[in-house]
């Protein structure tokens, strides 16, 4: 909300001592942000003042069309200045500046020559006042509104301190120059004067006559106010206090009628609504739409209506969106003189959903949503009235209302409790002190029993809570204290945490480069993937940011290929990278899910319920591997990137975790067919690892034969106690053996049979070689295998014998055959 | 017989041969020369035999003598000798050490991660557990029991992303305060606890937003917490992320789930800056959890990792934390 400082003053005696950043900061010390303050007036210097267009000379021998015009600004002798605009008349009133005036931008009026003549001044337009940027034409003034020779810039109130200041969705009260008054007063002890305690309702009693008015949904609207007049002035224009005003808050001025109810809702926070009273067929009635369809807006649009819309209707049709936006069949206009202004107190909830279905973010929704003073629509209605029979010479018809005003509940309250929450030691003394200053009135049953009554604009003080952070704020937060909680033992991180940390520090260390990417794909990225079957479906977005990519990542290599290709195009060539986190598994959502209440712990069962509507949500680890693992250099040739080192990467962390794991060759999208496999932990595939699928590589312009892994970390089993091993002294046994075997027998099964053929005294088994050179269809893979015994030094005969027995295994299993040199 | 002289003669001629061989091949052809098997002192040695008995000791001695200082010219020298080929020999294979080692380039963590991780250990070492939950979250959690109800104006200030179907009432979790929420329903008081995590909201992404980001938030219920502890924590906290001499301001401002609420700002290379949010949990969201409000009170905190990094470490673009590249990362290691 823009708040003129001016308009503050009205109602709240602010020091002028105070520079404009001493009442800002008074503003956000009790909670109210101040955006920005803008200094009106800056840059611009008088004399500056009014004067009546006496004569017009038109000019024509330029290219442009000129007015040599004379004046009179009230100094007995007539002046002549030179103008280029042409939207005045003669006895407009106009601005003008008069030589050593400066206008906004350091702009010196000085008396000169010009298409021959010699101006004596500068007849100015809003914008060149700096008032705003609305009016590229000369700034006219209302007829009468002051006399030649005055000073403009005193009458157009052109120097102002405005505060743009954020309010929360708590403080509807405080979109109001009343509600704000009374905050900066409190913040600084100064003396505040409501504004609404100065409009005398009596003068518009309750009668028979005028637009009388009915609440047929009462939870939607508590009390209403009809309010009908007659005998309004077409003519009358906005006087220049209001005008400016209402400009200052950031909203225009239209014409009087408007003005009028746009300035209450500014000056009191009351939004108001004026019909004009000849197009309205019968009574009005507030109203859900029902089966209404339409109603056309002011701003031009046809709305289609739903039922549960609130609508302000006659007896035959709607005639504005409650609280949000009038129509154009009841508008006021030109030709209006009889008007029904109508002020009302509805629902929150109701206006919000009629201003969030419609998207239509008024100025009235904005302050319904937040919630307006329950006792304001008299008080508010009663102030239009006075205006517009003051301004526009209107008499008052008849006054309708429907409704009564809601009762806020009242509080018990232990004062202690201020001192109890906050830490910090506040005496009962202020703690009343600062509850009576936001309005609420204090009873005292005893010490620590006082019943706490809410002011009629303070729906939201309804516990304890509400009522210390009122007293908290009032004495400031910083009075509170510094201090520690009692110190507990942490439980550390789980273990899970701790696995993770480890491993991504591990990755790090290993060259890989951890980044992070947004979980969001597109239906295309899941079929050029490759996912077919239920993996080809994904969670969606009912309201993404983008259409393209409106869909839960189900796997975490796409967003790393996207990186990848990233990188790639910044220029880089060889390099890892890895993420760390979760995947939305797709599953049939419940539509038929328990919403509990709030006003009581949910039972187990609806806990349950609630706990099982969220779908699965496992933490992969994802790696793409690009160009080279080894560069080229001084000490020799790269090394690139293959399908082993993405294995390597699942089988390393797998081991360093201490976690047993077997594996499978796998054919399983992204990934190439023939180069990917799974890894399984107790049967169970936890990881799919190897060279990605060329038709991905090439889709995304990367390097060929780029790899990748996934490891799923949440199927991993949990840590376990490691228990040490014995470690042997005795000399170690070394024996080489050579196999031949078919080329399609797996390495690890080989491997796997000589370790069990070799017996319990195998220290460790490694492939040292394979040679594919061989033919029909042969390798050749040569291990080594070491022998330890725990208590003796082993005999050549014993070692022969475990190698044979390896190799007579290996044969039976694998059909692999001892290569003799 | 050999005379006293000759044997004189010979081991000061071996002396001198020894003295002057320039290195250990030298060496070899000079102790050959003058003390291998044909040398004159070895010759010299095998004739003592042939010497009558009363003669032999004292001509033994004689050579005995001049062959051990023989010997020992030729240790010593040999000793010389080698140690100036190996010194020799080590100068020979100096490399240059300056030399690239750069076959295997270095990775490293993304800065968030060494962020929370950094954040995990001071609260830890608070007294704090790490609780974590999902990113996909149940309105219910995300909302309701923190006194968002539907149509809260609140509820719609942030820009949430939902599921289809509407009636799934699935959101991406716009901040990680249901973790809280999970943990009041899953634990009894005292709960000390944080909960970093990724959220979501409908923010186009530039230079100071994105619509994914990280949040830690901090929540404990415990007997007699008052604002005073919230203040603390939050003090010690922002002293641990950017330096001792950082201070920390209190505004009062509003969130449906704490009561009084408040923003933190901490004064950090000369101006104040908005860290996050905070207050005392609203006795409402105590309730919906189970939590008896008039014997317990808590407070709880929540700021973004990505502004709290940008803020410390001066990074000025958002895109440079979302877009993966690894230039960014590998700016920042493992260590921040």
């Amino acid at each position: 909300m823009r708040v003129p400082l001016s308009w503050i003053n009205e109602f709240a005696q602010i020091p002028s001592s105070l520079s404009p950043e001493e009442i800002s900061d008074a503003f956000v010390r009790i909670g109210f942000e101040v955006e920005e303050i803008e200094l009106l007036g800056e840059g611009l210097k008088g004399p500056v003042v009014v004067g009546v267009v006496k004569q017009i000379d038109e000019i024509t021998e330029f290219k442009k069309a000129i007015r040599w015009v004379e004046l009179d600004c009230g100094e007995g002798e007539s002046r002549f200045v030179i103008c280029g605009a042409t939207n005045f008349a003669i006895e407009d009133l106009v601005v003008v500046a008069l030589p050593g005036a400066v206008l906004p931008g350091d702009f010196v009026i000085s008396q000169r020559e010009t298409y021959g003549k010699i101006s004596n001044g500068m007849i100015c337009s809003s914008r060149e006042l700096g008032l705003g940027q609305d009016h590229d034409g000369i700034l006219v003034l209302p007829k009468g509104s002051a006399t030649p020779g005055d000073d403009a810039l005193a009458l157009l109130e052109t120097h102002d301190i405005v505060f743009d200041i954020a309010v929360n969705p708590d403080r509807g009260y405080a979109l109001s120059v009343r509600g704000m008054a009374r905050e900066i007063a409190a913040a600084l002890g100064t003396k505040f004067t409501d504004p609404a305690s100065l409009v005398d309702t009596a003068n518009f009693p309750l009668s028979n006559e005028g637009v009388s008015v009915s609440i047929d949904d009462p939870t939607a609207t508590s009390v209403i106010y009809v309010r009908s007049l007659a005998g309004f002035d077409q003519g009358a224009t906005t006087p220049l206090w209001m005008s400016r005003k209402i400009e200052k808050c950031g909203m225009r001025s239209i014409s009087l009628a408007v003005d009028i109810t746009n300035f209450v809702m500014l000056e009191l926070g009351q939004p108001l609504h004026a019909f004009d009273s000849d197009k309205i067929r019968g009574s009005l009635h507030i109203r859900r739409a029902g089966k209404t369809r339409t109603l056309k807006t002011l701003d031009g649009q046809m709305r289609t209506l739903s039922a549960e819309d609130l609508v302000v209707s006659d007896d035959e049709r709607p005639l504005a969106l409650a609280g949000t936006m009038g129509g154009e069949e009841s508008e006021v206009d030109g030709q209006t003189t009889a008007m029904s202004i109508e002020a009302a107190r509805f629902d929150p909830i109701s206006v919000a959903r009629n201003s969030k279905s419609h998207r239509i973010p008024s100025e009235a929704s904005k302050r319904f949503e937040r919630g307006v003073d329950h006792a304001l629509a008299e008080v508010a209605s009663a102030r239009a009235l006075e205006l517009m029979i003051r301004l526009g010479g209107a008499h008052h018809v008849g006054t309708h209302m429907s409704g009564k005003v809601t009762a806020l509940p009242s509080v018990e309250f232990d004062p202690n409790f201020a001192s109890v929450l906050t830490g910090a030691v506040i005496s009962p003394e202020t703690v009343q002190e600062k509850l009576e200053v936001v309005g609420c009135t204090v009873v005292k049953v005893n010490d620590s029993q006082w019943t706490i009554s809410p002011p009629t604009w303070r729906s939201d003080l309804q516990s304890p809570s509400d009522l210390v952070e009122e007293v908290a704020r009032m004495i400031g937060y910083q009075a509170i204290p510094s201090l520690l909680p009692p110190r507990q033992v942490s439980p550390g991180l789980t273990a899970s945490q701790s696995r993770q940390r480890a491993i991504s520090t591990f990755l790090a260390d290993r060259g890989l480069v951890e980044i992070q990417t947004y979980p969001f794909v597109s239906a295309e990225t899941m079929q050029l993937m490759g996912f077919s079957g239920t993996r080809s479906r994904a969670l969606k977005i009912a309201n993404p940011m983008s259409e393209d990519a409106p869909l839960l990542r189900t796997h975490l290599i796409p967003g790393l290929l996207e990186a990848a290709t990233r990188n790639v195009g910044r220029g880089a060539k060889d390099f890892a990278l890895f993420e760390i986190g979760s995947i939305f598994r797709f599953g049939e959502l419940n539509e038929e899910v328990i919403v509990p209440g709030v006003a009581c712990r949910p039972s187990e069962k609806e806990i349950a319920g609630i706990y099982a509507s969220v779908p699965e949500q496992p933490i992969h680890l994802g790696a793409v591997f690009v160009g080279n693992s080894e560069r080229e250099g001084w000490q020799g040739k790269a090394r690139s990137y293959d399908w082993n080192d993405a294995i390597a990467l699942v089988t390393s962390i797998l081991d360093t975790c201490k976690i047993e794991w077997t594996i499978k060759s796998s054919d399983f999208a992204p990934w190439h067919p023939g180069r990917c496999a799974e890894i399984l932990v107790a049967g169970k595939v936890v990881a799919h690892a190897g060279e990605l699928h060329p038709r991905v590589v090439a889709a995304y312009g990367l390097p060929a034969r780029a790899c990748a892994a996934v490891l799923n970390m949440s199927s991993l089993p949990e840590r376990t106690l490691v228990r040490a091993k014995f470690l042997g002294t005795m000399p170690i046994a070394v024996q080489d053996i050579a196999l031949i075997v078919d080329e399609h027998i797996s390495a690890r099964r080989v491997e796997n049979a000589l370790r069990e053929g070799a017996g319990e005294l195998l220290e460790s088994i490694r492939l040292f070689d394979r040679y594919d050179q061989i033919g029909e269809g042969k390798v050749s893979l040569a291990f080594t295998l070491t022998f330890r015994a725990p208590d003796r030094t082993l005999t050549a005969a014993e070692v022969s014998q475990m190698r044979e027995s390896a190799a007579k295994l290996a044969f039976e299993a694998t059909g692999a055959i001892v290569r003799t040199a | 017989m050999t005379s006293t002289d000759d044997l004189l003669r010979w081991v000061k001629e071996a002396l001198s041969a020894i003295a002057e061989a320039n290195d250990l091949d030298e060496l070899k052809v000079e102790r050959i020369a003058h003390f291998g098997d044909k040398s004159p002192i070895a010759l010299a040695s095998r004739a003592l035999g042939a010497l009558p008995a009363g003669e032999r000791a004292a001509a033994g001695k004689l050579i005995g003598d001049a062959k051990s200082s023989v010997a020992e010219a030729i240790a010593q020298r040999t000793t010389i000798l080698e140690a100036e080929r190996d010194a020799r020999t080590l100068l020979e294979e100096v490399v240059d050490i300056s030399l690239p080692s750069d076959r295997v380039r270095l990775g490293a963590l993304h800065p968030l991660t060494i962020l929370r991780n950094e954040i995990n250990d001071f609260f830890i070492a608070q007294g704090y557990g790490v609780a974590e939950g999902p990113e996909l979250e149940s309105e219910w959690l995300n909302f309701d029991a923190l006194n968002m109800p539907a149509d809260h104006p609140a509820r719609s200030m942030q820009d949430t992303f939902f599921i289809e179907p509407a009636q799934a009432h699935l959101v991406l979790r716009t901040h990680t305060s249901p973790v809280q929420i999970r943990t009041m329903l899953e634990s009894e008081p005292p709960i000390y606890v944080i909960c970093p995590g990724r959220t979501f909201r409908a923010d186009e992404l530039d230079a100071t937003h994105t619509p994914v980001f990280h949040q830690v938030e901090g929540l404990v219920v415990d007997r007699g917490i008052s604002m005073a502890h919230l203040k603390g924590t939050l003090d010690l906290f922002a002293q641990k992320m950017f330096g001792d001499e950082v201070t920390t301001r209190l505004r009062p401002s509003y969130f449906p789930f704490t009561e009084p609420s408040a923003e933190v700002d901490v004064f950090f290379n000369g101006r104040w800056i908005e860290w996050g949010g905070c207050g005392m949990v609203n006795p409402k969201v105590l309730i919906a959890s189970g939590i008896d409000p008039s014997k317990y009170s808590g407070f709880a905190f929540g700021m973004g990792l990505e502004r709290t990094l940008m803020v410390r470490h001066g990074i000025t673009d958002m895109h440079d934390i979302v877009e993966g590249d690894i230039r960014f990362s590998r700016a920042f290691g493992v260590d921040i």
